[in-house]
Order: structure tokens, then sequence, then C-alpha cells
């Protein structure tokens, strides 16, 4: 008896097959087109400064001189600023919902981080240049920036943080309580030496997301020319927050170099964001 | 082929030839040297001790370990003749022919309509008139009618474990597949529930050609017209344990007297 | 307690490390405070300052044109409601069916795969790269040619929105139940046939959750909205013709003006758009909580 297996040619089934490999490719893709479609912007200037670009502090478009130290410095101070603040908030209130919090009292908190990811940059600058700068004295500085950027990156600390805590193996907890340790000392003993590597990878995420944080930074951090200090007080300015400002009366060369701008802030948060997120994933396993 | 079938009646057409069907899951040999046939409108029982490799042999039936990464097959399986992992054969069209029951009842999070409805639509019946019949067909068969007419509409979701399970039968069937293959098709469900499922089988038996795995001796005995007992050997080369095919006959035969002293003891409950 | 003198005490000795183990326990406390405070506080202002703005002389602050003189008191952030809406929608057209195929391929294709891994990866990385940089690669590859207009911004959202419609769909791809597929699989469905009517349908509340959450996220961006969008105070119901506006970049064009009625526009903006985006991520929650308990 012969009998026919062959079925249907399965042209259907390949050819969906090859639109769901196309559609995952377009990230990789989409990447790739930002780095090179970009960097070939950012030639003109980089050819006429140099690597002055990356270490002269005078930024003055009018004569055609961009040195861009002034913002790499006050992208990452403030950024610092804001993982300093960020930080053991976020590790206070992962802790909070993992380990104290009553079990009805967990959606809710989970719930409020959503709301507050949820916010829109631009009203939180809104609000931190109409209400905190005004209010409370701060004015426009690095400090209300980077108060501004840890409200707003500690969401996804916070939930990195959970997530990492929570691999703690119950035994483990449960054998330090067994030996009569306290809530603390549980956290110290058993959480602790689980999640460090893992809360050190959140922590680095929060810093790329703030480094690349652009609407709410450039409205309270002063828009200055910016400047190279540690006074926390003073008015300065970040590579993003330039690059909104300024692009809208930026000339031919002057876009080439806020360009440039952005294809650093590019390179910085990719390599923070893939050892971040190398060090998250390997700590989850 | 050391286990040659000596008695002399009136053998019915074999469906399934296997010889020599080895399976690897990547590096690891999970079952060596099965050579067996399974006859049309039989009821066919692999039993023995768990990870002896039944259901992975049984997976082999309709190509359901291609979808597992890394499986492989080695020896022949032919289905009437024709090599199932040739390379003109399409997975697909082997699984329309050859229906699998799983071990835990596996619903669509659809209606009951919908379940039954499913495998005639993906083979383009969409005439409504056609599929309302086939619905209460196969409801019908799997002796399911009487408790859902009333609800077809409804989540499958949402009926017991042995209704489920008879469900799956009942969408199995219908697509008219030529062999039903079962993989312990009653170790989730009440002795209730799994007297009816094996009462449902005697029933389809004289339509399809049945193979059951399963691990209740006493389920092989009362359904099964043969049986093939399977044990899991340790490879002294690799270390790892590797199911075998020990024996198959006739069920009373091999109940009532195995050729082999593996077979008698599994059986009698002196190891497994 | 009176009686047996020698009763085994099991009641909380006082020590110190009992004391610091509470303070510990106190700070964690605090900390959900400093971040309850923050938020607190800008609603607060939205409301003080917004919900007379918006709800004066209602619906004219939802309805009326933007004035094109920002001096100038009154309502009207209508063009600014359809901008947001038009762009949003637009970025939502790209980014989710190709969001949710490219997930298909990770999770139903290439489990294993380095190809797989490696996307999965990237994708996690780019939801890192600020949306600015996403606003000028934009304006590189699509103004500079083409010129203003709200498909700019759609592609701009598209690109922050892609990684966190595919990594939100393939966990919810993981949570599908494999005989699910194998069941699909054993009634002779093709592997296409089983992913669009089996697996994406039992998917469907947590990935429409997901893409609603990435979608609200997306709603509030201005940055790529800066360099891609233009400005325009009238009504704009073109995809891709003309410049457009948005309620992300009114808020930004008015934070800084120096006139109060456009501060008040502002404050009326950015009510306006948290409603939106909060309504999104509500629905977002009451969707997949529904799914959860079902």
């Amino acid at each position: 008896m012969a009998i026919d297996l062959r079925g249907k040619r399965a042209h259907a089934d390949t050819a969906f097959r090859w639109l769901a490999f196309a559609s995952a490719a377009i990230v990789l893709l989409v990447l790739a087109l930002i780095a090179l479609t970009m960097a070939g912007r950012a030639v003109p200037v980089l050819d006429r400064m140099g690597l002055e670009f990356f270490t002269s502090r005078r930024w003055s478009p009018a004569d055609g001189r961009f040195g861009a130290l002034p913002f790499l410095w006050g992208t990452l101070y403030t950024a610092a600023i804001a993982v300093a603040l960020a930080v053991p908030v976020s590790l206070g209130v992962a802790l909070f919902v993992t380990q104290v919090a009553p079990r009805w009292l967990r959606a809710p908190i989970v719930y409020l981080l959503d709301l507050l990811a949820v916010v829109p940059s631009v009203v939180f600058g809104l609000w931190g240049v109409m209400v905190l700068s005004q209010h409370f004295g701060l004015g426009r500085s690095f400090l209300t920036a980077g108060v501004i950027l840890a409200i707003m990156i500690t969401p996804i600390i916070t939930s990195l943080a959970r997530e990492v805590i929570e691999t703690t193996p119950e035994s483990e907890k449960e054998a330090a309580l067994a030996l009569g340790a306290t809530r603390w000392e549980m956290i110290v003993g058993a959480v602790w030496p689980h999640s460090k590597a893992g809360l050190v990878g959140a922590t680095m995420l929060g810093l790329g997301r703030a480094m690349g944080e652009t609407i709410a930074a450039a409205l309270v951090i002063g828009s200055s020319l910016g400047q190279v200090t540690l006074d926390a007080f003073a008015p300065g300015n970040s590579m993003p927050a330039v690059i909104a400002n300024e692009w809208g009366e930026a000339d031919e060369l002057h876009k080439s170099a806020l360009i440039a701008l952005a294809v650093t802030l590019f390179v910085i948060t990719i390599v923070v964001n893939m050892g971040a997120r190398a060090i998250v994933e390997r700590s989850k396993r | 082929m050391t286990h040659v079938e000596t008695f002399s009646e009136v053998l019915a057409p074999v469906v399934f030839d296997l010889s020599s069907l080895e399976v690897f899951y990547g590096s690891f040999r999970a079952v060596r040297d099965v050579t067996l046939q399974i006859r049309a409108h039989e009821i066919t029982a692999f039993i023995g001790p768990s990870g002896c490799g039944k259901t992975t042999v049984l997976r082999c039936l309709n190509r359901m370990n291609d979808l597992i990464a890394g499986a492989r097959v080695g020896g022949r399986v032919t289905y009437h003749g024709v090599d199932l992992y040739g390379t003109q054969v399409s997975a697909p069209e082997v699984r329309r022919r050859i229906g699998m029951v799983f071990q835990k009842p596996n619903p669509f999070p659809k209606s009951i309509y919908d379940n039954i409805a499913f495998g005639p639509r993906i083979n383009g019946i969409r005439d409504r008139v056609k599929l309302d019949e086939i619905v209460e067909k196969s409801l019908r068969a799997a002796a399911l009618w009487d408790e859902v007419k009333d609800r077809l509409r409804s989540s499958a979701l949402g009926m017991s474990g042995g209704q489920q399970q008879r469900l799956c039968i009942a969408r199995t069937i219908a697509i008219e597949p030529e062999v039903v293959l079962m993989d312990e098709p009653c170790s989730a469900l009440d002795p209730i529930a799994s007297a009816r499922i094996e009462e449902l089988m005697r029933e389809l038996k004289n339509r399809y050609t049945i193979v059951i795995v399963t691990h209740n001796m006493q389920q092989a005995a009362r359904v099964s017209d043969r049986t093939a007992f399977f044990t899991a050997e340790l490879d002294s080369q690799s270390d790892q344990r590797t199911g075998v095919l020990v024996e198959t006959g006739t069920t009373a035969k091999l109940f009532s007297n195995p050729r082999e002293e593996r077979t008698e003891n599994y059986i009698t409950g002196r190891f497994g | 307690m009176i009686g047996t003198v020698t009763a085994t005490d099991l009641r909380p000795r006082r020590s110190w490390r009992r004391v610091k183990s509470s303070i510990m326990t106190c700070l964690m406390g605090a900390a959900l405070v400093a971040i309850v405070i923050p938020l607190a506080a800008v609603l607060w202002a939205l409301f003080d300052k917004g919900a007379g703005v918006a709800f004066r002389s209602f619906p004219d602050f939802f309805t009326a044109e933007i004035p094109v003189v920002s001096r100038r008191a009154g309502p009207g952030m209508g063009p600014a409601i359809v901008g947001t809406l038009l762009v949003t929608t637009g970025a939502a057209l790209l980014a989710v069916p190709l969001g949710i195929l490219g997930a298909v391929y990770l999770h139903e294709y290439g489990r294993g795969s380095r190809f797989a891994g490696l996307v999965r990866f990237m994708a996690m990385v780019m939801t890192g790269v600020p949306s600015i940089v996403m606003g000028l690669f934009v304006y590189v590859i699509w103004t500079m040619r083409f010129g203003y207009s709200a498909f700019g911004g759609s592609l701009g959202l598209a690109c922050l929105m892609l990684p966190i419609v595919i990594g939100s769909t393939e966990q919810m791809l993981r949570l599908v139940p494999n005989p699910l597929r194998e069941a699909s699989y054993a009634l002779g469905a093709s592997k296409a046939r089983t992913i669009l009517t089996i697996v994406l349908p039992a998917a469907s509340p947590g990935i429409v959750s997901g893409c609603l959450l990435a979608i609200a996220r997306a709603a509030g961006e201005t940055a790529p909205l800066l360099f891609t969008v233009g400005a325009a105070s009238a009504y704009n119901p073109h995809l891709f013709e003309e410049a457009n506006t948005a309620l992300s970049a009114q808020i930004f064009g008015n934070a800084t003006a120096s006139f109060v009625a456009a501060q008040d526009r502002a404050w009326g903006a950015a009510l306006t758009l948290v409603m939106l985006t909060f309504v999104a991520t509500l629905a977002a929650r009451l969707l997949f909580s529904r799914k959860r308990s079902a």
C-alpha cells in the first residue's frame, strides 16, 4: 500500500519564519544604522577638533570651536549624584517589598513604582524647573538635575534589584533565621552575598539611564556654557541637554558637533548597558 | 531480532514496522535496538519502569520528537511501508494521520466547540454545517456529547479532568486519523474517570489502531491485545541508562507466560 | 505565668542586634516614603496648577487651537493632543507587530541559537539607548530627506518601543505551557499555524498589557520629537505631511517661557499627558491581573 506522506509544500510556514526572523534582525539593524549614519555626520567636527573635542573646555559655536569637556563632566556628575541618591532608596524599597511587606501590600507598591516610571520625563522637568528649583532654593544646578534624575531612575533600579533579590534561595534565608538571626542579619548574611553582583549591574543600568535622560536635565541643569566643577549648586550643562537646547539655532558644523555629542553618549550608554545587562543576567541564573 | 513470534494465528496487517530504532537527545542515547511491529485495529501497550524509553518510542511514531532540540532518530520506522523519517515526508502530514493524546489533558483555552473544530479547520474545512456535524460526531465517539451538548460555547477549561481528557480524545479523532497514540492517558485521572477512558479505548479500537503507553500493568492487561515490555539498562561505556525493548507478545501470553526473566520480575512486582 | 517559676522565657530580649534590625527595617520603610513623596508632590502640583487651566471652560482647553503668540492667555492644546495621538499611534503600528514577531522568533524559532541570544541581549541594551540619540538618528535618516512630519516622530518612538515590546512579549510567550503547542502539532498544525492560532491568543492579555505600557511610556517622550516633528499651532491630522506638534513638545517649549499664560498651558498639557499615560497604565494592569485570576 503506497501512501503519500509528503503533505502540502509549506510556503506559508517558511514565509512566516522569515518574517519573524527579519523582525528580530531589525534590532541589530537599527543599532548598526545608528552607529554608522551618525558617526558619518560627526566626522566634520572631529576632523576639525581632533581629540580636543573631548578635552577642551571651550564650546563656542560662533567661532567654530567645540570642546565638549564641560558637558561630559556635567553628564557624569549629574548621573553620579542621581545614582548616589537613588541606589540607597531603591535598595531600601526593594528589600521592603521582598522581605518586609505583607503580601497584600506588595502589589500596590509595585503599582506605585509603575506609575512613577510612566510619568513623562518632561513632566518631571516641568516640576523641577517650576517647583523644585524655585521653592527649595536649589536653583538650576547639577544638584537639581541630580535629584530629578534620581526620581526618574528609582523605578528601574528598584525593579531590577527586586528581581535579583528574589533569586536568593528560600532555604538559605530560612537557615539564617533558624540560627536565630534577626531580619537584618538574614539580609546581610543570606540575601546580600547572592545579590551583590546583580545589584552592581542594576546600579550601572540606572547610571546609563541617568546619563541619557534628556528633557528633564535640559530643563533644570542651568543651560550655562557648562563648567567643570564639583560645586553641586553651580549651574552646568550635560550632553543631552546641550543637544536639546542648541539644536534649534545650530548651523551645519554646530549640528555636526551636536551629533558628535550624541554619538559619544550612544557609545558610553551602550558600553555601560552591555556591562550592566551581562552582570544582571549572569546573577539571575 | 531475538524475539520472533512463533504462533500461527492470522495476523492483522502491519501498520508500523520498527527495526533497530534508536533515539538520541544530543549525545545521550535514550533508547536502542527497538524492533517491533504494530498491527491494525489492535491495542498495543508499551509498559516498563520509568526512564525505559517507552514514551520516547511512542513519540517517534508521529514525529513528535522532532520538536525537541537535539533529538535524533536512528534505525528505521515505516508506516504502511513508507519510511516515516524519509526526506520527502512532512511531519505535519504524518501527525494528521497519526493522532496523539497526552499524559495530562491539554485542551486549548478556547470553547469546547473550537477545541474540536481546530483540527478540521486547519485541514481547510470552513463550512459551518460540516463542522457542527464533525463536532457532534467526535463528541459522541468520545462519549462526551450528552454531558456537554448544552455548553459547547463555554470554555473547555471549566470541565473536569476526566472530561478534559475525553475532549482531547474527541479532538484527536475529529481529524479522522488512522492511528491514535496515547501517552499515559489516565495517569492524571481518578479511577472512575480512568475506567471510562479504558471503556472508550475498547470502543475506538474497531475503527483505529491504538498504541498506549502506561505504567499501570493492570490497565495494559485489561485493554491491550499486544504488549511490549521495555526496561532501562546501564550502558557500560557511557555510564548512562538506555532504554531497551525486552520482549513483545500477545498480552495474554506476555502476562501469563513471559519468555524473559526480566519481564516476569517486573510483572510480578519484584522489580520496578 | 504566675506559679511556674522556671517557665522558659521566649520573649525577645532587648539586644543591640534586635534594635539594629528594627532600625534597618524602619529605614526600608523610610525609603518607600522617599519615593512616595516626589510622586505625590508632582501629582499635587499637576492638579494644583493644571486642573484650573485644563477644566476652567471645559472642553475648550482640549479642543481649541494653540495661541500663536505664546504670551496671550487662554486655552488651547487641541492640536497637541491630536499630534500626540497621531505620533503614538503611528509608532505603535510600527513597533507592536515588529516587536511581537521578533519575540516570536526569539522564543518559538531561535530558542538556544546564538543569533537569538545576541538579539535578546542587544534588545535589552537598546532599551538603554537615550531617546535623544534615537531622535537624532531619525533626523539623519528621515527628516533630512522628507522634512518634518508626525511620522518622523513615530519612527523615533518606534525605535524606543521596539525593544520593550520584544522583551515583554517574550516573557509572556514563556508563560504559555508547552503542552498547548504539542497538542496543536499533534493535530497536524504547522508551526506558523500553531503560533498564530494557539500560542499568541493564549498569551494575548499579557502581550496587550505589555504593549500598552510601552505605548504609555512612548506617549510621554519628548526628545525624539524635537528634531523630527517640527512645530505647529493648528490642527494637522496628516501623518506624513507638514510639521506637527505634541503635548510633550508643548510642555517642553512652554516650561521655560517667561509668560505666565504659557506656563499655565504647560501645566494643563502636563496634566492631560499624565492622565493619558495613567489611563493606559491602569488599563494594562487591569488586563493582566484579570488574566492571572482567570
